[in-house]
């Protein structure tokens, strides 16, 4: 009856005896951990709340719908446009890179991993690239993509330097943080399931391909689904690859680069939410802190959404559900 | 060409196409490795391990590496990094160990103690407070907690003190540690959580059974037997911690000053810097040679630290093992 209520409580406890018998020590130590418990409750509403009245009182849709302009007084001119639409173009390049790549690597490791100790180096350095700082990730991006070679991404400079800065340039950097959350959902999705369902497809005569496009991959969607949101929640939450990477302190607006359309903006430069909020708080040049507070609010609402989403995802019968401390461990901060 | 790629593909072209794409990772690790070792080794190689030590404010050396031309003479390399160095352990230490209480309590709280409904509420609460964008937690700490500090907390006659020396304005080390810990309790949170878990009910039933108390039971029998997976989540959240240059670049007052512990309650409101930090506070420098090698010094150091800290996780983790399906 009760089954969807009882997804959270994992465990069986032993009747609560009467906290009157317990030592002092262990009351307070209980009452400790009842406070921590609440204290996080708390400090996460505390944070809604402030940023939603703050966001409510400075969003609006001239907000929203106007490009950022430069002039003095920020509390009064120009809008979040071009942020807005930079971090929805950073995270398409980035996940449009990371997911064949993580996804790909997940059927490899399981289906193939041969030989033995690639298939533990290819697992470990993904470890590591979760557990590297993005700041050390937008330095390497800049120093590789300032390479001739990769001129084609960004613009070369009429002294034959390579400028590096793109919006293609900051995707692929991004989507270093995006392809270990789907490679690990995915590679837990393809363990899990059931050993029957590669012999049943082997024992109609498929051959391993096959098996993989028809059979396990479509197994394996909902977990696909679980790593690629939390890679797009990574993504829109990087601050550091994208401010190294699309310029610094520029004008907060698209700069355009060449004359073929679309792909001027790729190879130009511009801003997304987390830069724009980076630059317009008292740390960056342009002290707006309104404009600030506009720009979190719409991030956060972004978070929020990709949250509930990611819950939505994870509910509809992925196999081997990630667990909660590698989804947070995957999904957090960079 | 087409017509090939149409046909179902062999099994062996599906191995190497796919062994390809996992080998790419492999490869972009190595050539991060590579880039940031080579652009880094001209600062080890002009200043050797006099390259670690205290001496003089590294931001100032920093501000005249920017005018040393497109071949820098070897004096222009010239950086004592301690105080960038110090601040970061500074940091992630005080972090880590306020985050680490505090993240036990909560994980047992979260496990153990938690009504399902108040549970129902805690575990999007902490997928959420890992998941918030650390710029979000900057901003926060530089517009509400900053002015916080510098107006009720430092008094005037402690900014008096020490004027000649340095700014107190509310941005420091106090602001930094608490925005730390605040992200760093999240991610220990789940792992521990998680870790908890896994300790099979019988071995807790077993003492709560012979008499204890199901706080007792807890703290001697499932926290003793996930103690790795303790140290492992404290490792990956310093890493964490670590590598964080936003949120440290906004709150921390961006002046790579040391703290010093014997100057009593001011030491709290000092400013300070960590590498990560220096990084960012950088990045439209890079382009001077002499800048960009400092600044790799710095990421290979981070690099270094967070390879170290994720293998040691990796190892502590090992003994765990043993317990095939229970813990993991």
């Amino acid at each position: 009856m009760s089954g969807s209520s009882q997804v959270l409580a994992t465990r069986a406890r032993p009747r609560r005896s009467s906290l009157r018998s317990w030592r002092w020590s262990d009351r307070i130590v209980y009452l400790l951990a009842w406070f921590s418990g609440l204290a996080l409750c708390l400090v996460a509403g505390a944070l809604i709340l402030y940023l939603g009245v703050r966001g409510i009182e400075y969003v609006s849709p001239s907000l929203l719908f106007s490009r950022p302009t430069a002039g003095v007084d920020q509390s009064q001119i120009g809008g979040i446009l071009d942020p807005l639409l930079g971090t929805l173009l950073v995270v398409v390049i980035g996940i449009f890179i990371a997911t064949p790549i993580g996804v790909a690597s997940a059927v490899w490791i399981v289906e193939y991993g041969r030989p033995r100790w690639l298939a533990r180096a290819v697992e470990s350095s993904i470890e590591i690239v979760a557990g590297t700082p993005d700041i050390v990730i937008a330095l390497f991006a800049l120093s590789l993509f300032q390479l001739g070679l990769f001129g084609f991404l960004s613009f070369t400079a009429s002294g034959g330097g390579v400028y590096g800065r793109s919006f293609l340039t900051a995707g692929v950097a991004v989507s270093l943080l995006a392809i270990p959350p789907v490679f690990l959902a995915t590679r837990d999705g393809l363990q899990t399931l059931p050993g029957h369902q590669r012999e049943g497809a082997f024992a109609l005569g498929k051959t391993r391909v096959a098996t993989i496009r028809r059979v396990l991959l479509p197994g394996v969607r909902p977990n696909i689904g679980t790593g690629v949101t939390l890679g797009m929640g990574r993504i829109i939450g990087d601050t550091a690859i994208v401010f190294l990477l699309l310029g610094v302190g520029a004008s907060q607006r698209f700069d355009f680069q060449g004359g073929t359309p679309g792909l001027n903006a790729l190879r130009g430069t511009g801003a997304t939410l987390t830069s724009y909020i980076y630059t317009t708080s008292p740390a960056g040049e342009g002290n707006a802190p309104q404009k600030a507070y506009a720009a979190a609010f719409v991030l956060l609402l972004m978070v929020l959404a990709l949250n509930a989403f990611a819950g939505f995802v994870a509910g509809r019968g992925a196999a081997g559900k990630m667990s909660f401390g590698d989804r947070v461990r995957f999904g957090a901060w960079a | 060409m087409l017509e090939r790629l149409r046909h179902p593909w062999s099994d062996r072209r599906a191995e190497l196409v796919l062994g390809a794409a996992a080998c790419s990772v492999c490869l972009a690790i190595g050539l991060m490795i590579a880039f940031v070792a080579v652009r880094a080794w001209p600062t080890f190689a002009h200043n050797g391990l006099s390259w670690l030590g205290a001496g003089s404010n590294p931001e100032h050396q920093i501000g005249k590496m920017l005018y040393t031309g497109p071949h820098p003479p070897a004096s222009a390399y010239r950086l004592s990094a301690w105080p960038l160095i110090y601040g970061t352990l500074l940091t992630s230490g005080l972090a880590l160990v306020f985050g680490m209480g505090f993240a036990l309590l909560a994980a047992i709280f979260l496990v153990e103690f938690a009504p399902p409904a108040v549970r129902r509420v805690l575990v999007p609460v902490v997928r959420l407070l890992a998941g918030v964008p650390s710029v979000i937690y900057g901003l926060v700490g530089i517009l509400v907690l900053a002015p916080f500090v510098g107006n009720h907390l430092i008094s005037p006659a402690q900014k008096r003190s020490v004027e000649y020396v340095v700014q107190l304005d509310g941005t420091g080390l106090i602001g930094a540690v608490v925005i730390l810990t605040l992200m760093i309790t999240p991610i220990m949170v789940a792992l521990i959580a998680d870790a908890l878990n896994t300790v099979p009910t019988a071995w807790r039933e077993g003492a709560v059974a012979l008499g204890v108390n199901p706080l007792r039971a807890t703290l001697a029998v499932s926290l003793r037997a996930i103690r790795p997976a303790i140290v492992a989540a404290g490792a990956f959240a310093c890493a964490r911690a670590v590598g964080e240059a936003v949120v440290i670049a906004m709150v921390s007052g961006g002046n790579a000053f040391t703290p010093k512990p014997w100057d009593g309650a001011v030491f709290l409101f000092e400013p300070l810097l960590t590498l990560a930090a220096s990084i960012l506070n950088n990045a439209d420098a890079l382009s001077a040679p002499a800048v960009g090698s400092t600044m790799n010094a710095f990421a290979l150091l981070l690099l270094f630290s967070a390879f170290v800290l994720s293998l040691g996780s990796y190892l502590v983790k090992l003994p765990l093992r043993r317990y095939h399906g229970g813990l993991r």
